[in-house]
């Protein structure tokens, strides 16, 4: 049973209680690099916390009776989602449980006339088609590495997952990208889209509605590096180290690329994704072939 | 100062909307947000969405065809909010005075908190203009009375 008097029991409690909070710090770590890319000061590290508390405390305009509900589900299922990574469990109810939170902001978005955000709505579930069969793809190969889907049974697994799986770690890059609303592929929720999409997919949120969309998306960029951390599970701070670079390199591409159409995003997600995990499962069979 | 006052006072997010204007004041305002003046470090963002929106940045006269757009967008954004009217035809129509077609400043149409005048007005008065609709904002959020 679980043994209360050990206090690494309680480390993953923590996790999840910070979870938004360590997001929240990240977007903020995001806007900070970001301007410093662009040779502005940027907003103090602490920005996207004020942004949360402001809009909280706004009228809020609500498009359906359903949206606040979806808006919780949203942040919700994100959590629940870190809740799984935490806990060591299965990677693939993780990847359903994120897409379940996704789903729940597809269905906010869809539940008003407004064309921007059912554009946005569109958008998004094409980018859910673009990321999600690379993202099980990288679960399988991961479970063909350690014989089980468990987070756990990564932790067992000595080796770091990295040094035999570098190529599908290459492949989560545009997944992060897509997730993470970052250009080229921001294509459903662009920041910068003012007169093409408004706001897209978050157009019919305000108020404390948008507060929770807004924690839920920091909650997802936090499971996001974090899964990513774990390809060098045996030391979670090689694994940090390791998430942050990626974090970096994402900041790069997004700010050194525009925003491309939904079809160059899926057709680069599937080519580049299938093909760099394939390759890689492939050698690992060939190697096995070879050396016994 | 309290929690949300403090969030507003350093998040305000304003919408942009060009009711007619030569595009000088909207050059000044889209300079505003360069590297050079970069009110982003003040966490001001240029958002496109009035739902999402704190403060309502107008520039150019009101004229007949676009005051419906104008009080459309200004009835979509959620309180708090504040207006500012930018360049000398949102203050009072300027040039544009007693033409036919428009209807001279923007007040004739909205509320507005704060004007800054200028042809075109200058990126360090329209940061300047956003500094003092915060001091609305502020007021309101601590609960005075405005008008």
């Amino acid at each position: 049973m679980v043994d209360l008097t050990n206090p690494y029991t309680y480390v993953p409690v923590v996790l999840v209680i910070l979870a938004p909070v360590i997001g929240g710090l990240l977007m903020g770590i995001d806007r900070k690099l970001t301007a410093r890319m662009q040779s502005r000061m940027g907003p103090p590290i602490t920005q996207p916390f004020y942004d949360a508390i402001k809009l909280w405390g706004k009228e809020p305009f609500i498009a359906s009776k359903i949206q606040p509900v979806l808006a919780f589900g949203y942040f919700g299922f994100s959590l629940a989602a870190f809740a799984l990574l935490a806990f060591g469990q299965d990677i693939l109810l993780l990847i359903f449980t994120m897409a379940i939170a996704d789903l729940c902001l597809i269905v906010a978005a869809f539940n008003s006339k407004s064309t921007y955000s059912n554009l946005g709505a569109r958008r998004e579930l094409l980018g859910m088609m673009s990321y999600e069969p690379v993202l099980l793809l990288a679960a399988i190969s991961i479970s063909f590495v350690t014989g089980n889907f468990m987070v756990g049974g990564i932790f067992q697994f000595e080796t770091p997952l990295l040094t035999i799986l570098p190529l599908t770690f290459l492949a989560m890059i545009p997944v992060l990208v897509i997730d993470m609303k970052k250009s080229p592929f921001d294509v459903s929720a662009s920041s910068h889209a003012h007169q093409e999409l408004v706001r897209g997919i978050y157009t019919e949120f305000s108020g404390y509605t948008l507060a929770m969309v807004e924690l839920g998306h920091w909650t997802r960029v936090a499971l996001l590096l974090g899964f990513m951390s774990l390809f060098w599970a045996p030391n979670l701070i090689i694994g940090t180290a390791l998430a942050f670079m990626l974090f970096f390199i994402v900041l790069v591409i997004d700010n050194s690329y525009p925003r491309l159409d939904w079809k160059t995003m899926v057709k680069t997600t599937w080519v580049v994704g299938f093909l760099l995990i394939l390759a890689n499962i492939v050698g690992l069979v060939a190697r096995l072939v070879i050396f016994s | 100062m309290k929690t949300m006052t403090k969030a507003r006072l350093k998040s305000p997010w304003v919408l942009h909307f060009d009711c007619g204007s030569c595009n000088g004041c909207d050059i000044e305002i889209l300079a505003a947000l360069t590297p050079k003046f970069d009110v982003e470090r003040f966490g001001i963002v240029n958002i496109g969405d009035p739902k999402h929106a704190d403060v309502l940045l107008v520039t150019g006269p009101a004229n007949k065809r676009n005051q419906r757009v104008l009080k459309n967008l200004f009835d979509q954004m959620p309180q708090p909010k504040a207006v500012i009217a930018i360049g000398e035809c949102a203050c009072s129509g300027a040039i544009f005075h007693n033409c036919p077609n428009t209807l001279g400043g923007v007040d004739n149409v909205i509320p507005v908190d704060v004007y800054v005048p200028g042809c075109a007005a200058r990126p360090e008065s329209i940061v300047d203009g956003v500094v003092l609709a915060l001091q609305k904002l502020q007021k309101v959020s601590e609960g005075e009375k405005v008008d």
